[in-house]
């Protein structure tokens, strides 16, 4: 980074600035094995999840998760969603913004040090990598090694690792648009769509370059999240944080006297650092609070016998406090505080309004639309006769067999534009596939004479013993009366 | 560029502006961004080369690899012609009078039909089959020379007072007002007897009379009980559909001067296929019988 201390002359004026290489260190401690934990669970979560069973009956995919885009249904689990019911996934859109106020504003950017997919996946590149060429030490010497037969072939292993961690990530992804193991099998004998191959192509290239190459500029210069979740932070935020009072001024090594701060100056918090920063210069926006500082810090202090704690976990309000002499406030106090709660209960209330809307959701309905050209067909025997395009959905994943009925226009019979007049009724059975959209022509007549526009309803109801049902308000159109 | 000052923490010069006390370090880009950059120009250069880009005054650049519109169009068109061909060869042999309603190939000829409608028939039946005066209405169950599919099918292909044409529909009324058969008050008679048995009015003694010079002038097409006869494509009288109107000047002019309606034969200019689909169509819109 192009940051010398201050003092020092400014670096010469580059309009472009190559990628400085970054060689983290390998640390061990609670973060690092909570940053595993996490690594394992989000991992396993995306590579096992399309390969669940679910068993919806003979009529729909037996997928547990499936985002099946050639018939637009999304699966998941006990859930199925149709198009015109995506104002679920908008939900929980706005679910993941209040949850990210909400972890933000309690814990800081845990997402982006965490979870976020480009931090987990540049880790797993970064352990592939030492387990390679190992660690940072070794790995410096080896970039200023000559090109020997040894070098040439870990670079290969360790390119050829990136290209199939990146393969089989974006041959995971695929799977959740379509049956894995049909999928998976026809894959491999070259059976599958172009499509297929162009996306895990397309994702493998991205994985690598991302997860090989660009990671932290990824954050920094692709990445809006760490403008908007510095927005949410405020002084009562955890956030890693340098406790310079503590550490001031740094002693090298021996030269430790009394009026030295706890800091050693031994790199060990920088060399660790995925994003190639020196937390002890403040909190800064590059930091994606992965706390692998805190863990390398922590060893430090152990070993030459001060508390641990140097680099933690505080708010800017502890911080403050802290300086001045007060004693660190207990995490709960920042985790449950009004605004931390405003936000639980805005998330909580928006999920339980979708539990319930998702309970209570009709899996029976229709629409009409009646025929505008023309609006109404003067028949001879003195009737008129209007057509409507009457779509009946049947949202569940079984044969359904209904009744269609008119309500009201007293004399009003219908018909099926399949079968004849003859057949006209004030009802009639339909049968509708399951998991299907079925439109019917039907026309209504009625006598000629009456007002020129009179209101009525379609109705189905369930034929097979449910009580489910649905209404959908029509017209009925006449020429206007001859005087 | 001289008032640009040093940021003290960093050592990089600001951008020189000031926003509720924050200010842009002049900090240099990522050299990828730069790569990135330059891939788009040489990108967009070989893009200018390849396809057409440059407006010239009559017409753009041609690309080298002659790419144009126009003929991506004729190529999409031509696929969906072979797309469609083995339909169309299908629809051009069936008959359609006997074809199933509920087949898929009907179904196809009902959507085909829907198209040609709007290209051939709309410009006198109107975009909805509604007709206007003088044009029938294809919706209604009302039809001068039956609506049966195998009727459909022979109107379109002969079409009606085609001259040349030995098939073609032919209604002759005469004109009974111009050509001195009927006086004008004998005229008004069978007006009131025509608006009497379609109960428009009540019968009066000018229905009456009218009803001898009926029987006398016009039964012959029209049928003794005035319900029309298909042979000759005379219209139903007794019913509620008027193709010149049902009031009394209407009528007077009708019966004064007799109607000729026309329609082109349509086996000269359309094919076996299209003409199957249009019957189809018109078939199913609703007064097919
Ligand atoms: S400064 Fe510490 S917490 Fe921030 S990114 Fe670097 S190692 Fe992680
Ligand atoms: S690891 Fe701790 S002791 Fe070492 S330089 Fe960083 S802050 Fe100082």
């Amino acid at each position: 980074m192009n940051m010398p201390p201050s003092g020092l002359p400014a670096l010469p004026r580059k309009l472009y600035a190559r990628r400085p290489d970054i060689f983290p260190r390998a640390i061990d401690g609670f973060f690092r094995r909570l940053k595993w934990v996490v690594m394992a669970v989000t991992l396993a979560i995306y590579y096992v999840t399309p390969w669940l069973r679910w068993n919806r009956g003979a009529y729909a995919p037996d997928q547990a998760v499936l985002v099946d885009l050639a018939h637009r249904r999304f699966y998941f689990f006990s859930i199925e969603i149709w198009p015109h019911e995506f104002y679920y996934v908008a939900g929980l859109l706005v679910m993941a913004g209040i949850g990210l106020f909400l972890v933000t504003s309690t814990v800081g950017r845990a997402w982006c040090g965490y979870a976020c997919p480009q931090t987990v996946w540049t880790d797993l590149f970064l352990h592939v990598e030492r387990a390679i060429d190992g660690d940072r030490n070794a790995q410096l010497r080896l970039k200023k090694a000559p090109w020997t037969a040894s070098k040439i072939g870990r670079r290969v292993l360790k390119h050829g690792s990136w290209l199939f961690i990146g393969l089989v990530t974006g041959g995971a992804w695929v799977f959740y648009f379509a049956d894995a193991p049909t999928l998976a099998h026809d894959l491999v004998t070259g059976e599958a769509a172009h499509v297929a191959y162009a996306t895990i192509a397309i994702l493998t290239a991205t994985t690598y370059i991302f997860g090989g190459f660009m990671r932290e500029q990824v954050c920094l210069y692709m990445c809006p999240w760490p403008r908007i979740q510095g927005a949410m932070l405020d002084e009562r935020s955890l956030i890693v944080t340098y406790k310079d009072w503590r550490g001031e001024p740094r002693s090298h090594g021996v030269k430790r006297s009394d009026e030295s701060g706890d800091c050693i100056d031994c790199q060990a918090c920088v060399q660790v650092c995925p994003v190639g920063i020196d937390i002890r210069n403040g909190a800064q926006f590059a930091c994606i609070t992965c706390a692998l500082c805190i863990d390398a810090c922590d060893q430090m202090m152990d070993k030459v016998g001060r508390p641990r704690g140097l680099i933690d976990y505080a708010t800017l309000e502890d911080c403050k406090a802290e300086a001045a002499g007060a004693a660190p406030v207990p995490v709960t106090r920042t985790l449950f505080r009004p605004r931390t709660l405003a936000y639980f209960a805005v998330w909580s209330a928006v999920g339980l309004a979708m539990v319930f809307a998702l309970g209570a959701r009709a899996r029976l309905d229709l629409t009409t639309a009646h025929d505008r050209n023309p609006l109404w067909v003067q028949l001879s025997g003195g009737d008129v006769r209007n057509a409507y395009t009457v779509k009946i959905r049947n949202m569940e994943s079984r044969p359904r067999t209904l009744r269609l009925a008119i309500e009201g226009l007293e004399q009003g019979v219908m018909w099926d534009s399949l079968s004849d007049a003859t057949a006209a009724g004030r009802m009639m059975t339909v049968s509708v596939a399951p998991d299907q959209v079925e439109a019917h022509r039907i026309y209504v007549r009625a006598p000629g004479r009456g007002p020129a526009t009179e209101d009525f309803h379609f109705i189905i109801a369930a034929a097979d013993g449910s009580s489910d049902s649905a209404r959908d308000e029509a017209r009925f159109d006449r020429p206007e009366m001859q005087p | 560029m001289t008032d640009r000052k040093i940021d003290e923490a960093t050592g990089v010069p600001t951008m020189g502006h000031e926003w509720d006390g924050i200010e842009e370090l002049d900090n240099p880009m990522p050299r990828w961004w730069l790569w990135t950059f330059y891939a788009t120009i040489v990108f967009a250069v070989g893009y200018c080369i390849a396809y057409p880009a440059i407006p010239l005054l009559e017409r753009a650049t041609a690309g080298t690899l002659g790419w144009s519109s126009h003929r991506q169009l004729a190529e999409e068109m031509a696929k969906g012609q072979a797309a469609h061909a083995s339909t169309l060869a299908a629809l051009a042999k069936v008959d359609i009078a006997t074809l199933d309603p509920k087949s898929p190939l009907m179904q196809a000829a009902v959507e085909g039909g829907r198209a040609a409608f709007k290209i051939n028939c709309a410009a006198c039946h109107g975009a909805g089959a509604a007709g206007t005066r003088g044009y029938p209405n294809l919706n209604d169950d009302d039809w001068l020379w039956g609506g049966s599919r195998a009727e459909i099918h022979e109107t379109l292909m002969h079409g009606i007072r085609q001259p040349g044409n030995d098939a073609t529909r032919m209604s002759q009324m005469p004109a009974f007002g111009r050509d001195g058969i009927l006086k004008p008050e004998e005229i008004q008679a069978v007006v009131s007897f025509v608006r009497a048995a379609s109960h428009q009015e009540t019968v009066g003694g000018s229905a009456r009379r009218g009803a001898a010079l009926y029987a006398a002038n016009c039964a012959m097409c029209h049928g003794t009980d005035a319900k029309g006869g298909r042979a000759f494509g005379a219209p139903n009288l007794t019913d509620a559909i008027w193709l010149y109107g049902g009031d009394r000047e209407a009528l007077t002019a009708t019966v004064t001067n007799a109607r000729y309606g026309v329609m082109p034969a349509w086996n000269k200019t359309l094919d076996a296929a299209t003409l199957n689909m249009l019957t189809a169509y018109v078939h199913s819109l609703g007064g097919g019988e």
